[in-house]
């Protein structure tokens, strides 16, 4: 069968709310905890065909937004649409929209207590497009042991079981949810060099969210920045990373030249500082600089999101 | 590789003019492919897309459709003439700029140049003069 095109999606001001909720302690006190807001009236697109990195703290509402998209929740208020060729829909109670969408998140929908196998036929029959010689290679490039039940792998081969499912399902919309948890280094550098192959040789759409961005930042085409529960930033990864500018010299030239900036942070080592600021340097302005003994540099996009999602610049 | 903060792309594309500079890529060479790119550095195949489309613009590469991208004829030539156009602007510059805040009169600068060139044992000698 010829594949399916590459599911979009849209996020339309989505509002999540989680209804309150009771507990109660070893001595029998009962706590009420107030409903929490996971989403804040959230507007973004999920380009179609382009690894997206969905990158925010823990806690800013990522997996959230992901459980959305694969319809395992709905919105308290606002729209969500997945769909191909600029064809969105809400996917909520849609056979033919789900079954196009592999949501894999932390843990992963497995049978805990039935052999890898059982779990993996599956989702042979769920996906539509699923690879079975694709996940007999990852099976042998993870080592997973599918006559063993998840239950008994480690954390890091349960990890890859739910990896392998995700690149083997080849879904139009295929997302991994923190999928790394648990893998150490050689095994998530083996899951990023699968994923770029597979996505080379079949192109779709893939969320990847992560908050490890030093290490996945050069897997992305688009990158949403996710922070209590609002989108901080939506927008190509190389827009992202000339978005902000370092200025390191002379205190006094420094603070002259960023006069009137958005400031994202500033650090002073006697004479010298150094002050990140938004936005780019004109070539001009930049020579200017240099003639002061002021390097102008950029900023990688681990520093800019530690910037931007630091307590303090949250309004 | 492809650590610095500018856009990856550019970076990319940095290397690849860096390669056909110093002749490691010499003209009608088959550059890596997307694909191949993205899974030896890690990258989005779109990036290294972006960075061929960047050298092509450039007259740098070229696409024979259906193999790749090839050095363009030419391409080593029009680096040199470009890179020497910003040698004065990018690298002399900032190097005169700097010599000025420490104190070094100009003659200083100029004498140590004369210096350097005069072993006339040179390694290195002009391209025109070698053919």
């Amino acid at each position: 069968m010829t594949a399916l095109p590459p599911f979009g999606a849209r996020f339309e001001n989505v509002t999540v709310t989680y209804p309150r909720s009771w507990s109660a302690d070893a001595n029998g006190a009962v706590h009420r905890t107030p409903g929490a807001t996971a989403l804040d009236g959230i507007t973004c697109d999920i380009p179609a065909g382009q690894i997206t990195g969905l990158l925010g703290r823990n806690g800013a509402g990522k997996s959230t937004m992901l459980g959305l998209l694969a319809a395992f929740r709905r919105p308290t208020h606002g729209s969500v649409v997945v769909g191909a060729g600029g064809d969105l829909r809400d996917p909520w109670e849609d056979a033919a929209l789900t079954s196009a969408v592999q949501f894999v998140q932390d843990g992963g929908d497995v049978f805990a207590d039935q052999k890898c196998a059982d779990t993996l036929a599956y989702y042979a029959d769920l996906r539509p497009e699923w690879d079975a010689g694709r996940a007999a290679e990852l099976l042998d490039l993870f080592e997973i042991p599918v006559r063993k039940k998840p239950a008994a792998l480690s954390r890091g081969k349960r990890s890859a079981l739910a990896a392998t499912i995700g690149l083997a399902s080849r879904a139009p919309l295929t997302i991994f949810d923190e999928v790394y948890l648990g893998m150490d280094t050689p095994t998530r550098h083996a899951f990023y060099d699968a994923l770029l192959a597979d996505y080379a040789a079949h192109p779709r759409t893939i969320i990847l969210s992560s908050h490890l961005v030093a290490e996945t930042e050069r897997l992305f085409e688009h990158v949403v920045l996710v922070d209590a529960g609002r989108v901080l930033l939506a927008e190509p990864a190389d827009e992202l990373r000339s978005r902000a500018t370092a200025l390191t010299g002379p205190a006094s030239a420094v603070d002259r030249l960023t006069h009137g900036r958005e400031v994202l942070d500033r650090q002073e080592l006697g004479a010298t500082a150094m002050v990140t600021v938004l936005g780019t340097m004109p070539d001009d302005a930049a020579r200017a600089a240099a003639a002061e003994g002021v390097t102008v540099g950029g900023v990688g996009l681990e520093s800019l999101f530690v910037h931007l999602t630091r307590k303090e610049a949250r309004r | 590789m492809f650590d610095g903060p500018e856009p990856i792309y550019l970076q990319i594309a940095q290397l690849i003019r860096a390669q056909v500079l110093s002749g490691e890529l010499a003209e009608e060479d088959q550059v890596m492919s997307t694909t191949q790119f993205a899974t030896t550095f890690r990258i989005n195949p779109a990036t290294a897309q972006k960075a061929f489309g960047l050298l092509v613009d450039e007259q740098v590469l070229y696409k024979r459709r259906g193999l790749g991208m090839f050095v363009a004829p030419g391409a080593r030539e029009r680096l040199r003439s470009s890179h020497r156009e910003d040698y004065f602007d990018k690298v002399l510059a900032p190097a005169l700029a700097q010599a000025e805040v420490l104190g070094i009169p100009l003659d200083d600068v100029v004498g140590y140049i004369r210096d350097r060139r005069k072993p006339a044992a040179d390694p290195h000698p002009p391209e025109e003069a070698r053919s």
